[in-house]
């Protein structure tokens, strides 16, 4: 069964692969050289012009598997190299144009930027031109195209532009991580840092009982790994050497009890459990920052209680985003995680191992209510929060909550929020930011985005032994 | 003071490690047990075959919400008072 959605996932993941082999058996140093030549082997190039190319593309993605750029201070980065250039030219008219005399056209541009030539042919100007797309929308040929460059495009944020070279550049003062870029960049130009050469160095002691690893997953892996089933990859996870998994929904039972509290006591909440939108508000909406929830993320939350009842544990986040690596490495959080790999990135781990994990027995994996679970899809913070506020007995408040899926809906919510703080006269009480359309099974690190993972995670959440999140919270003994 | 962990891992989980928490919590209350005994959780004990497992200083115990009255009369209660 097919394993990802696209061959550039693929790509990334053989070297991934071939990077943990080293780690576990080899001699990093010396043997991380020979990756691209066992990836590309032969004169005969695949993707590129050379195979000499390719090799010099594996090699970059080598080093960002080996953590990236020391002096790059983003978790993203673009491989020049790899950057194919594409044309830039935004909106263009291509030959499919008949030179029609209806001229739709010209009629609907609102900057008079389309010129219709001696032959009634359209071209756009491309100084007055603002890429609207309209003129596209009614062309009955189809004959305008929109040749923006996919990462560009991917890139809600505006974040990406191109080089005086040519080659895709990311302003890191305006880059959130949400890793959009870099599932859609058709060259694999753009890549997330791996850490995932950190995770293998913990494994390796892991079998000190004073140093056991802790994998916390994220409950978007219940659409994930589908040529297996879920207690599968929670047996391979031990085989690997974790000492056990525990669900990152459990945090989020613990947040949504606390962050509904935090809400109906400030009567204006940003959600803080996706770190792409978190980034965001801080970067874009400084006046914004006061109403972020002060409650850590789910998986920090499970991280911090992992901690305080075994304090020598290490713990490794494993989700489907590029974000929380960031929010790993540069946030008070990082105290409690120790590291963030992805989906793509535990596929590559098992196969470095040869753990086939569709032929193991079935684990168990059940901590979480179905409200922590379906924390993975757009809204199903929304509905833990409604829950957490009945289950904490808070009945004089009126929750109005505004989902906002993808960057696009943030946006346009926290543009009108930060003009009504300033005469207090909120409409929407709480936010939910979620940069990836869909929720989190929408993420960049996901192995495979199918139109029936929002099923499968409200599926895994009825599964749920626990039916609150008051019970499923119950389990933690608090010292 | 006695240290008794309680495992909450997920095949524990699933054999009601949740009732058990919360009934040693109320009973621990109920005889004003605080000060001597600590209650805490844990993550799996590698025993999951005997779950609900239960470590009275580092003594395994396997114990199910059906018996944990007793386990709490017998290793708890008589050991500390």
């Amino acid at each position: 069964m097919k394993k990802f959605d696209t061959k550039v996932q693929a790509l990334k993941y053989k070297v991934l692969r071939e990077a943990a082999r080293i780690a576990w058996n080899g001699d990093p140093e010396r043997e991380m050289l020979n990756i691209p030549e066992r990836i590309i082997p032969g004169k005969e190039p695949t993707m590129r012009c050379c195979v000499y190319k390719e090799r010099a593309i594996i090699a970059e993605r080598v080093k960002l598997a080996a953590g990236g750029s020391a002096t790059n201070p983003n978790v993203i980065e673009v491989i020049g190299i790899a950057c194919d250039e594409c044309p830039m030219g935004g909106y263009e008219v291509t030959a499919a144009c008949r030179g029609c005399i209806a001229h739709r056209c010209e009629d609907v541009c609102r900057r008079g930027a389309i010129m219709i030539d001696a032959d009634h042919v359209a071209h756009i100007d491309k100084t007055k031109c603002v890429e609207c797309g309209m003129c596209a929308k009614v062309c009955p040929y189809g004959a305008i195209l929109d040749f923006t460059r996919p990462c560009e495009r991917a890139c809600k944020i505006h974040a990406i532009s191109i080089g005086n070279d040519s080659v895709a550049r990311i302003d890191n003062d305006k880059c959130i991580a949400c890793g959009a870029c870099v599932y859609q960049c058709p060259w694999g130009a753009i890549m997330d840092k791996s850490y995932i050469l950190d995770v293998i160095g913990l494994l390796k002691n892991a079998a000190d009982p004073a140093r056991k690893v802790y994998a916390v997953v994220a409950p978007s892996i219940s659409s994930q790994f589908i040529y297996a089933k879920l207690g599968q990859v929670v047996t391979g996870l031990k085989r690997i050497g974790f000492h056990t998994v525990v669900e990152a929904a459990l945090g989020a039972d613990m947040v949504a009890l606390a962050e509904s509290k935090e809400l109906a006591e400030k009567g204006l909440l940003l959600s803080s459990c996706c770190p792409a939108f978190v980034s965001y508000v801080h970067k874009q909406f400084p006046s914004l920052v006061q109403y972020i929830s002060h409650n850590l993320s789910p998986a920090a939350a499970i991280s911090r209680y992992i901690k305080s009842v075994d304090p020598s544990a290490k713990t490794v986040f494993i989700g489907p985003c590029t974000a929380k690596k960031a929010e790993y490495r540069d946030t008070p959080a990082a105290e409690y995680v120790d590291a963030a790999l992805t989906f793509e990135e535990l596929q590559a781990l098992f196969d470095s191992r040869d753990v086939d994990i569709a032929s193991l027995e079935e684990g168990v994996l059940d901590n979480a209510s179905y409200y922590g679970r379906i924390f993975a899809r757009s809204g199903g913070l929304t509905d833990a929060i409604a829950q957490g506020l009945k289950e904490n007995g808070i009945t004089d408040f009126e929750l109005k909550a505004l989902r906002c899926d993808g960057i696009e809906e943030f946006r346009a919510a926290l543009t009108r929020l930060s003009r009504n703080a300033l005469n207090a006269n909120f409409e929407v009480n709480f936010v939910e930011g979620m940069a990836c359309v869909g929720g989190c099974i929408g993420g960049a690190g996901c192995l495979t985005h199918g139109v029936k993972n929002k099923l499968e995670v409200d599926k895994y959440g009825r599964e749920a032994l626990e039916k609150t999140i008051g019970d499923a919270v119950k389990a933690l003994v608090q010292k | 003071m006695m240290k008794v962990s309680i495992c909450i891992g997920s095949s524990c989980h699933i054999k009601g490690s949740r009732h058990i928490v919360e009934d040693l919590q109320y009973l621990v209350s109920e005889y004003s047990l605080q000060d001597l005994v600590e209650l805490s959780g844990t993550f799996c004990m590698g025993k999951c075959q005997q779950g609900v497992c239960i470590t009275v200083d580092g003594v395994l115990h396997s114990v199910s919400p059906e018996n944990v009255n007793a386990f709490f009369g017998k290793e708890i209660l008589a050991k500390v008072s």
